[in-house]
Order: structure tokens, then C-alpha cells, then sequence
């Protein structure tokens, strides 16, 4: 280890009173100075957003992994009442009715896309690690930054408000296609929920833009002496090509967002045709206000609009997590990331090619198949950067000195499970194959790898990396090997074989399957993914029990626990109000392991040789 | 240590492969295909499932002996390196190439499907003249077959909910339309699959060859009874056809007394 890492630094001329010194915890030596509000409520300090983000983002995966399981108990046993719940649903008897099935989902989906992992990808971490890997003291606005959370309040409100609301929340599929969503009569999640729904997600956006605004800004302008672009960690370059994505995609989910908004309020006919029959009501003389009474509208310009944006957000989930996944790798095996332009400009590519590819949603929509036709040649070749940032991960492996550590653990997992994603992903692509495999169960077996098994494995490996940083402790490494090794058997349990699920044709989105002939064999199947998804979620008070233990009681550490090279383990643990203790100059890449220059295995980037 | 976690990477390939080699034996697998161009598009979901067996392998078993290999016992540093641009175009040539194969081997059966212009132009039932309109809305199908005038639209239109005949071994066209929201058209054996879009009129064909009862799905959330949107798409003969259509019509006219 070079010496002036090592070095404790005494006098921290950024520190403000009472914010905090290196090595100490925080949250107990600054509640009786600063106050408990000023420093995590009314913070415009990146770290302390930064884990806003992070709490919230784990308490709404908490929630949605809930309602997983009771997806999951209906689909192994559809209609039995779930034991000890008949208080909550007196109607059924703790059963679990067609219309709620409809709503969970339908919210499983909005809260894990909208409010976890996008949260936690650019939110929680690109606040906390924006800044500290670049050297600078803090974001470029950091108001700006604040209101970025504050704006998250509401949307948690109406997101939750709508569970509470006559009808329930939305129950249209997280995609919320029309009309479906726009007519109230179409279904009980339409009365009230729908609109909850598209305000809650209007604010997310709205944060969202805020965070990519000031992300774009701060990585360009307040970079650290010496670090050039081509010298960034590659997890800043994801969130960086992430916050590109939301700045130009977004707009058009709050416009869509808004125009549905309107056609459920004031009647307008964006999405909504005329001449239509619903529940025995046609919309024009609806008693409630003449809904949709303009109509005329176009159901598919829903689509258009709404997979603009969310099929660059699925790339929004997965590249940060591609960065994180390629900075820890090479930390824990000791070598250089191999190729490092290449992933970045695959990285890129992706993000370019994800804006043509959203029509691969809408193959069998109706859309105009000679469409069809050239989005499949763009889907295709996405694939195409995708295989090359696993063969470089492969490359960095290669001939390392691999420690496997919890974070490293959970990074190779990722690997794994993104190239079972990735690959499926292909068979999606393809029109034909689509037109048999479209809303299938291989279709959910294929975001699950990405998402889940992908994306947040990275997630808890960026966790555990930089949880030192966070806490100035580190989590139990014996305990995160548990939860490692369980995480990782259970999640293949409960998705792989919704691969073979698709092939037989099993749909997503019904209730009970088993209605149909076609399907009544795949019960026991679905059983056994039904209980392995349950043991997958009690599986995580590994990680709980060690998150807030170890955030308490960890092993206290220094600034650079793993001997990595970027700048943010030149930074106390946690760093304090203005990160840095001392001047930074850069004077070469983050990923200098293992260079026969120097007698240790690594070389920082502020090291001047 | 890093035996079990080389041994657990390495079984996602194993176990993976093993599933997919025993998913037929194990019934999960496609149902028998009946339709004309099902055959293709079991085909080309294979020949993909190949191409993609062969990468899943050679990857998945690269990181497990990486992991298991190039641990942190091993005595000195770690190669240092920071690519190759040889590899580099290695890997990005052969994957782009396969790729491409991949794309353009999809499009004709595609077009065949799909392409309003390669729709049946000469048999009894084509884009102009369909079979039937299968109408879609909560929770349930209705077809709409043409009476004597042979055109559909017209008051002596014969409607039928649920059940869906139609005759083997023929190009048939019908048009998919929906009352309310979107639904799904799928039948699983015919590997057909077209969302019905309210306010649009959708033609779709087909040619099954193989007489039978099969479920008619939806297979697009249409509200919450979706998963009861069943259906029923009945195969028959030419002959058996002709004398379905005539019951159809009996049933139609028919006051209900005349069965007593």
C-alpha cells in the first residue's frame, strides 16, 4: 500500500463544524450539532442524497419483492387463500381476487423499475460516487441535487396513495397500454389508481431529470486535474451515458404521461378511439363526464411514446450496473479493465442503438410489420456491444489474482446472469420466434435475468464494495458470502425455467393459467419456482441483518480497504463535507493493477511516479 | 473457497443446458405445431437456440475456470495488460457476422406471416374476403362468419361467441377487431400470435393442417378478467365445415322452440 493513502489526515480544512471526521460515525457524532433535519432531510450534500436514495430505494425493493410473492403464491396455487392474511382481504378470505392480482403486478413492475432501480442506480449511487470519483468537492448544483430527492416525496405519495383509493391503484400492466387505462369503466384500477399512477411516475421523471442534469454537468466541468474523460471510471462513464439517456428520453414519457393524464381528466382523445363498447357502456354517455366523448385517438401512439423512453430505461437499469460491475472486477482480480475504450464505446453504442430499437415491443401490436422488420435488424445488433463487454469482462478476468470477496462475488455473478439476459434477449428479437414467444413467460424470464439477477447483483456488489466509503466500516464478509451463495442458487431456481415455461406458451399476466387446457400441466412447475422465489426472499435478511449491523458495528477501515486506485478511496471514510482532505492531480487511469512500475499491485490515480 | 464458487458458476451451464435438453421429456416444451408456417418458426427459435447454446457454454465456462484459475494464491502480480486490439476485432467481427446471419435469416418467414402482401390471394378466403371477423372484448371472443351474401357487415351476418371453426387445410383470412381494449389473438399449436387493436380492422391468416380443438388465448391484458378470456379454435374438415356453418345458421334463426 503507498504510503499517503494510508496517511490519517488531522487537519481537514473542508470539514464544517460539526460534519464529521474520517473514521468516526457520523449519524451519532453529528446529531447533537447539526441536527438531525439539517443533516438528513434538508441535505444538499451528494452523500447524504446519495443515501437518501439508497433507503428509500431498499424499503420500495422490500415492497415490490412482496408483491412478488403473492404473484407467485397465486400462480402455484391460484385461489387459495394466502394463510394468515384473511385480515387483510376479508372479501376473499385472504384470497387473492382477479382484480388485485392485476393491480400487483402491474405495481410489482412500476415500483421496481421506477422506484428501486433507478433510484438505486443513479440516484443512490450516482449521487455517492459521482463526485468522489471525480474529485470534486461536491455536485455542480447541489441544490438542484436536494430538490432532486425532494421531488421523489410526492411521487412516493401518490404512488402509495393509489392502494388506498377506490378501485385500487392502476392495474394496466406497468406499460399502462390504452384504453385500458384511460377508460374508467375498462377496469377498477382505471377509476382513480391510473391517475395516482401517471402522477406518481411524472414526478419520478421530473427527479430524474434534475439528477441527469446536474450528473452531465458535474462529470464534465468539476472533474479533478488530470482526469480526462478517457482516464474516468468506467462506472462514471455509465452513469454518465445513463444520465444522457434520461435527458433525452424522458421528456417524451412525462409528455406521453401527461397526454394520458389528460385523456383521463378532461377528455381528450389522444390514445382513446371512438365507437367503442365498454362494459356495456359506450364512453359517450358515460354518467361520470363524457369521457373520451373527442376520441378518436391512436392506441399504438401510446406505445410508440411510452417505449421511447422504456426501452432506453432498460439500458438506464443496466449500465450503471455494467460500470460498478467493471470497476469491481478489476479492483478484486487485480488487473487493468481490458479494454477500456472498447467498453466505453460499446457502452455507448448501446445507449445509441437504444433509441431504434423500441419497436421490438410492439411486433405483434398491429404496427406496420416492414417495421418490424428493421427494428429487429437494430434489436439484433444491439447484441452486438453487449457480447463485447462480456468477452472484456472475461479479459479482465484472465489472468488476475482474483480475490473473492462479497462485492466480487456478486460482480461475476452479474456477469453470469447478464450473458443468460443478453442471450435470450435475441430470441425476442427475432420477429418470427416473437410471434410465438411474445408475452410469454421466456419474456419474463429474460428482464429477470437482466434486471434482477443482472442489475441488482450489481447492486448489492456496488454495496458491498462501497460500503466502506459509506460507513467507514465494512459489512460482515462471512455473512455476505451466505447471502451470496443463497441469492445466487434461489434466483436461478425461480427464473430459469420460466425459459421452458415461454416455450410452452405460458403467458404472463393471468391469473390462473391453469383455465386453459393448453397450460394445466405447468402447475408443478410453477410451484417449485413459487417456493424458491419465497426462499429467495426470506434469503435476504442475510442482508439486512448485515447492512444495519454492519453500518453500526462493522469493522472500522481506512480509506482504501480494497487497495483500489480510483479517487474516491483517496477520500476519508465516510469523507466529509467537501469529500477531499488534500489537493488532487491525476496522473493516469483508474485501473492501474498489477504494473511491474511500482513494488505494490496497484497504482492510484494520484500518484505522480 | 473457490472451488464452490467456480462449481456454482460452472453449474449455471450445466444445469442450464441439462434443462433445456430434458424441457420436451418433461412436457415443457412447445405444443405440437399445426399450422403451415409453425414449422419455420420452431425452426428458426432453434437454430437461434444454438447459436446462443454455443456462446452460453463457451462463456459461462470461461468465467467459472477463470474464477477457479487465476486466484489471488497464485504467487506474483496479475498480467498487466489493457487489451488487445486484435481480440477486440476478433470479437466484435464474428459476433457482428452471426448476428446478421441471425437477422436476415428470420425475414422471410416474417414476411410470409405478416406481409399483407404475401396474404392468400387465390383461395376461397383472402384479405377482401375473409372468413370471418373474430371480434375480441371483455372477457370474451365473438366471431362474426357472412350469410348467404357472403359479405360481412350486412344483417343477415351469422354471430357465434367462444368457438371459432374453421376448415382444415386451407388458407383462411379472417379480420381481428376488437370492442373495447386491446386483446390478444394467440393460439399456442398455430404459433400465431396478433393483438386486436380497437379501431382498427387487423387481417391475419393462417392454414392449419391438422383437424382438432385447440385454445383460443388472450394474450394481452385486457382488464382483470383476462385470464378467462378463453376461447376455443375448432379444426375440422371441409365437409364437416360446411355442415357446421349450416347448424351455425339453424342456431342463429332459431326462435329456441324448435328443440321442444
Amino acid at each position: 500500500m503507498s504510503t499517503h493513502t494510508t496517511h490519517a489526515p488531522h487537519a481537514t480544512p473542508h470539514l464544517q463544524p460539526g460534519e464529521g471526521e474520517p473514521g468516526t460515525v457520523r449519524e451519532h457524532h453529528d446529531h447533537h450539532e447539526l441536527g438531525f433535519l439539517r443533516k438528513w432531510i434538508f441535505s444538499v450534500d451528494h452523500k447524504v442524497i446519495g443515501l437518501q436514495f439508497l433507503f428509500s430505494g431498499l424499503v420500495f425493493l422490500a415492497l415490490g419483492g412482496l408483491m412478488a410473492m403473492a404473484i407467485r403464491y397465486q400462480l402455484a396455487w391460484p385461489w387459495r387463500p394466502m394463510p394468515g392474511l384473511a385480515w387483510m382481504f376479508p372479501a376473499t378470505g385472504g384470497a387473492i381476487s382477479p382484480e388485485f392480482y392485476t393491480m400487483l403486478f402491474t405495481m410489482h413492475g412500476t415500483i421496481m423499475i421506477f422506484f428501486v432501480m433507478i433510484p438505486l442506480l443513479t440516484g443512490a449511487f450516482g449521487n455517492f460516487l459521482i463526485p468522489l470519483m471525480i474529485g470534486a468537492p461536491d455536485m455542480a448544483f447541489p441544490k438542484l441535487n436536494m430538490f432532486g430527492y425532494w421531488t421523489m416525496i410526492p411521487a412516493f405519495f401518490f404512488i402509495l396513495l393509489g392502494f388506498f383509493v377506490e378501485g385500487g391503484h392502476a392495474a394496466g400492466g406497468w406499460t399502462s397500454y390504452p384504453p385500458l387505462s384511460t377508460i374508467e369503466a375498462a377496469a377498477p384500477g382505471s377509476l382513480t389508481g391510473q391517475t395516482c399512477w401517471l402522477m406518481g411516475l411524472t414526478w419520478v421523471g421530473v427527479s430524474s431529470m434534475m439528477g441527469a442534469v446536474n450528473y452531465v454537468t458535474t462529470i464534465v466541468k468539476m472533474r479533478a486535474p488530470g482526469l480526462t474523460m478517457m482516464r474516468l471510471p468506467l462506472s462514471i462513464w455509465g452513469l454518465m451515458i445513463t444520465s444522457l439517456l434520461q435527458l433525452f428520453a424522458l421528456p417524451v414519457l412525462t409528455a406521453a404521461s401527461i397526454m394520458q393524464l389528460l385523456d383521463r381528466t378532461m377528455n381528450t382523445g389522444f390514445f382513446t378511439p371512438t365507437n367503442l363498447l365498454v362494459n356495456n357502456i359506450t364512453p359517450d354517455s358515460f354518467a361520470y363526464g363524457s369521457q373520451a366523448a373527442a376520441a378518436g385517438g391512436q392506441p399504438l401512439l401510446w406505445q410508440h411514446l411510452f417505449w421511447f423512453y422504456s426501452h432506453p430505461a432498460v439500458y438506464i437499469l443496466v449500465l450503471p450496473a455494467m460500470g460498478f460491475t467493471s470497476d469491481i472486477l478489476a479492483v478484486h482480480a487485480r488487473k487493468p479493465v481490458f479494454g477500456y475504450k472498447p467498453m466505453v464505446y460499446s457502452m455507448s453504442a448501446i445507449a445509441g442503438l437504444g433509441f431504434i430499437v423500441w419497436g421490438h415491443h410492439m411486433f405483434t401490436s398491429g404496427m406496420n410489420p416492414a417495421l418490424g422488420m428493421t427494428f429487429m435488424v437494430s434489436t439484433v445488433m444491439i447484441a452486438l456491444p453487449s457480447a463485447i463487454k462480456v468477452f472484456n469482462w472475461l479479459g479482465t478476468l484472465w489472468g488476475g489474482r482474483i480475490h473473492l470477496r462479497t462485492p466480487m462475488l456478486f460482480a461475476c455473478a452479474f456477469v453470469s446472469m447478464f450473458i443468460i439476459g443478453g442471450l435470450s434477449g435475441i430470441w425476442m428479437a427475432a420477429t418470427p420466434v416473437d410471434i410465438y414467444i411474445h408475452d410469454t413467460y421466456i419474456v419474463v424470464a429474460h428482464f429477470h435475468y437482466v434486471v434482477f439477477a443482472g442489475s441488482l447483483f450489481a447492486i448489492f456488489a456496488a454495496i458491498y464494495h462501497w460500503f466502506p466509503k459509506m460507513f467507514g466500516r465494512l459489512m460482515n464478509e462471512t455473512m455476505g458470502k451466505i447471502h451470496f451463495v443463497g441469492s445466487f442458487i434461489f434466483t436461478n431456481m425461480t427464473f430459469y425455467m420460466m425459459h421452458q415455461l415461454g416455450v410452452a406458451g405460458l403467458m404472463r399476466r393471468t391469473a390462473d393459467p391453469y383455465a386453459y387446457d393448453v397450460y394445466q400441466h405447468l402447475q408443478p412447475i410453477n410451484e417449485f419456482i413459487t417456493i424458491s422465489a419465497f426462499c429467495m426472499f426470506a434469503w435476504q435478511i442475510f442482508f439486512v441483518v448485515n447492512f444495519f449491523h454492519s453500518m453500526f458495528w462493522g469493522k472500522r477501515v481506512g480509506r482504501n480497504p480494497w487497495n483500489a486506485a480510483s479517487l474516491e478511496w483517496d477520500a476519508p471514510s465516510p469523507p466529509g463535507h467537501g469529500n477531499f482532505d488534500k489537493q488532487l492531480e491525476v496522473y493516469r487511469g483508474a485501473y492501474e493493477f498489477s504494473s511491474p512500475e511500482v513494488a505494490e499491485d496497484f497504482i492510484p490515480q494520484t500518484r505522480k511516479i | 473457497m473457490r472451488y464452490l464458487f467456480a462449481l456454482l458458476l460452472l453449474l449455471v451451464p450445466i444445469l442450464g443446458v441439462w434443462t433445456f435438453v430434458e424441457a420436451d421429456r418433461w412436457q415443457l416444451w412447445f405444443p405440437e405445431n399445426v399450422s403451415s408456417f409453425g414449422g419455420e418458426i420452431d425452426g428458426l427459435f432453434n437454430l437461434i437456440m444454438y447459436m446462443v447454446a454455443f456462446t452460453f457454454i463457451v462463456t459461462e465456462v470461461a468465467l467459472a475456470w477463470f474464477v477457479f484459475k487465476y486466484s489471488a494464491n497464485r504467487p506474483g502480480k496479475g498480467v498487466f495488460t489493457h487489451g488487445s486490439h486484435k481480440l477486440e476485432m476478433i470479437w466484435t467481427a464474428i459476433p457482428a457476422v452471426a448476428l446478421l446471419f441471425i437477422a436476415f435469416s428470420q425475414m422471410e418467414t416474417w414476411a410470409k406471416v405478416k406481409f399483407e402482401s404475401n396474404f392468400p390471394k387465390t383461395g376461397e378466403y383472402t384479405k377482401e374476403k375473409p372468413i370471418a371477423e373474430l371480434w375480441a372484448s371483455q372477457f370474451d371472443w365473438r366471431v362474426r362468419y357472412p350469410g348467404d351474401d357472403g359479405v360481412i357487415g350486412t344483417v343477415d351476418d351469422l354471430e357465434r361467441s367462444y368457438e371459432f371453426v374453421v376448415p382444415v387445410d386451407t388458407d383462411v383470412v379472417f379480420h381481428l377487431r376488437s370492442r373495447d381494449v386491446i386483446h390478444s389473438f394467440f393460439v399456442p399449436e398455430f404459433r400465431l400470435k396478433q393483438d386486436a387493436l380497437p379501431g382498427h380492422t387487423i387481417p391475419v391468416w393462417f392454414r392449419a393442417e391438422k383437424e382438432g380443438i385447440y385454445d383460443l388465448v388472450c394474450a394481452e391484458l385486457c382488464g382483470w378478467g383476462h385470464y378467462k378470456m378463453s376461447g376455443r379454435m375448432t379444426v375440422v374438415s371441409k365437409e364437416e365445415f360446411a355442415k357446421r356453418m349450416a347448424e351455425i345458421k339453424a342456431e342463429w334463426y332459431s326462435n329456441g322452440k324448435e328443440q321442444g
